[in-house]
């Protein structure tokens, strides 16, 4: 049996006195979405932190394409890291490089190309999310909606098998809003990246996702397609699927 | 049975006391594992070495017109000041080695290290805090790249660089503003001012005076470093980094130089 791109076991969280995950299970299928909805303060972004090691859980094990994120040595939760890209809500580029700078920054680091090389390898990026004009402006000369789209091509640069996403349509108006869901899609059509995408937008979960996990109080409490989702009688979810009718 | 027992005022004090006390034991703890994790990422390859440069140039080549614009005013009011008391006690003829010495063994090196700490102290601490409340550092992270390394480890050796050559810098700057200033109440050629400033000197009066603010840039770059990775809540935490990194630094970097001073006073 192949192993899964993600695989959570058990896993608990909590900051002071207030538990964030409570022993969460579940693993992600290869080259489809997930989209985790829930209510602000529910562990989303959390679970995103534990998955990709920026947070360390108190209980249970998050394996990544089949390393222990929590037993790996620096130098195994880096090559873990690099078949994996991170889409940050806030974008988080780097002001203090340009455009381009930000999305040659992973490539300088870990590939030995070329300088012309990895400048053609930038545009072919910025390309690929409609950005290919912009390469020497800085980060705060452009719109949150194109930020997001920077931020996607420095996640996409060194060809991830897997691409996490906090928050991708939050603070953007539909138009942007439908163009990065239409990118998550192409992903996943043209590359078969697999992608778990953290949102408290239902309309774009309901465009991009193949499966929907909501969290609630630091457990899941459904787990399934879209279709399940508007047929469940969860209270929660029946309630979610009432409001966004 | 449900416990009641009001807890002893005594107890209350006591929790009330322990609390900064733990605060200041956990900042230590803290600091303690992030210079080890700067040391490990310091010495340990790859090194960034063009990251390194770009920092040597923020910290060194930027501060440098400050440095000595602090220096020469040192000077000027070096000179101005012993004058006159130089002059009570029939020793005007020191004027010059007062200007050298105290410039060069002590006032030089802690106003380049305490100007430098302003300058660059804060900027390193809101730098870093801002890019820890965007999730820059993060990013950094994630794209498997080590952030001690990158950010951390070469502004500490920035700094530990530029600092020795930034106060090699004010010194010159200060015994020149010196003799501008003592020439200009009394004429006085630069040749005879250095000649009799440096009478006598040995490089043990130099070098260990200089090379010690190798030592204030470590604090300098070490305190801002730690300062600012550990930024909590926003812009807020932002500004408290930065100022936090000034305050601690100069702080530290005074209470050093005691013991520098004295270990100096000693060995050579």
């Amino acid at each position: 049996m192949a192993t899964p791109p993600v695989a959570v076991s058990g896993l608990r969280k909590s900051f002071a006195n207030q538990t964030v995950l409570n022993g969460i299970d579940f693993q992600l299928e290869a080259g489809k979405v997930t989209c985790v909805l829930g209510r602000s303060g529910t562990g989303k972004s959390v679970l995103l932190r534990l998955l990709i090691g920026l947070e360390t859980p108190d209980v249970g094990t998050v394996c990544l394409e089949g390393q222990d994120m929590s037993t790996a040595s620096p130098r195994q939760l880096n090559e873990a890291r690099k078949k994996v890209g991170f889409l940050f809500q806030q974008s988080a580029l780097y002001d203090s490089m340009t455009i381009g700078e930000n999305v040659a920054f992973p490539l300088r680091r870990h590939t030995k190309l070329s300088r012309a090389d990895r400048l053609d390898r930038v545009h072919q990026l910025l390309a690929s999310v409609g950005m290919d004009r912009d390469l020497g402006k800085m980060p705060s000369e452009i719109s949150g909606g194109m930020q997001k789209r920077i931020g996607l091509a420095r996640a996409l640069a060194l060809e991830p098998t897997m691409v996490m996403f906090d928050e991708p349509t939050a603070g953007l108006d539909p138009i942007t809003a439908a163009e990065i869901a239409k990118l998550i899609v192409e992903l996943r059509d043209q590359r078969q990246i697999t992608s778990i995408v953290v949102t408290h937008d239902l309309h774009t979960a309901r465009t991009i996702a193949d499966r929907l996990i909501v969290l609630d109080q630091g457990n899941i409490l459904f787990d399934g397609t879209f279709e399940d989702f508007n047929r469940s009688d969860i209270p929660f979810v029946a309630q979610i699927v009432k409001d966004a009718a | 049975m449900p416990d009641t027992a009001i807890p002893h005022p005594f107890m209350e004090d006591l929790r009330a006391c322990g609390k900064p006390v733990l605060t200041i034991l956990e900042w230590v703890g803290d600091l303690g594992l992030f210079c080890w994790r700067a040391a490990k990422a310091l010495v340990s390859p790859p090194f960034e070495g063009a990251e390194f440069l770009r920092q040597l140039d923020a910290v060194g080549a930027k501060s440098l017109p400050l440095a000595c614009l602090a220096g020469a005013a040192t000077g000027v009011v070096l000179s101005l000041q012993t004058r006159d008391s130089l002059t009570r006690f029939g020793a005007r003829s020191l004027l010059p080695a007062v200007i050298v010495y105290s410039l060069l063994k002590e006032t030089g090196p802690i106003i380049a290290s305490l100007i430098v700490c302003g300058r660059v102290g804060a900027g390193i601490g809101a730098e870093l805090g801002s890019m820890r409340v965007t999730e820059q550092i993060d990013a950094m992270e994630v794209s498997a790249v080590d952030p001690y390394k990158y950010l951390v480890a070469t502004r500490i050796l920035a700094c530990i660089v530029a600092m020795p050559l930034l106060t090699v810098a004010t010194d010159f700057v200060g015994v020149l503003m010196g003799w501008v200033a003592t020439t200009l109440m009394e004429p006085i050629p630069l040749t005879l001012f250095l000649s009799t400033g440096f009478k006598g000197a040995t490089f043990g009066d130099i070098l260990p005076p200089t090379l010690k603010t190798a030592i204030f840039g470590l604090i300098i770059g070490s305190v801002a470093c730690f300062q600012g990775m550990r930024t909590r809540g926003g812009t807020e935490g932002v500004g408290r980094s930065a100022t936090s990194s000034v305050v601690l630094a100069s702080l530290f970097i005074v209470l050093a130089d005691v013991v520098l001073v004295r270990l100096i006073i000693e060995v050579f």
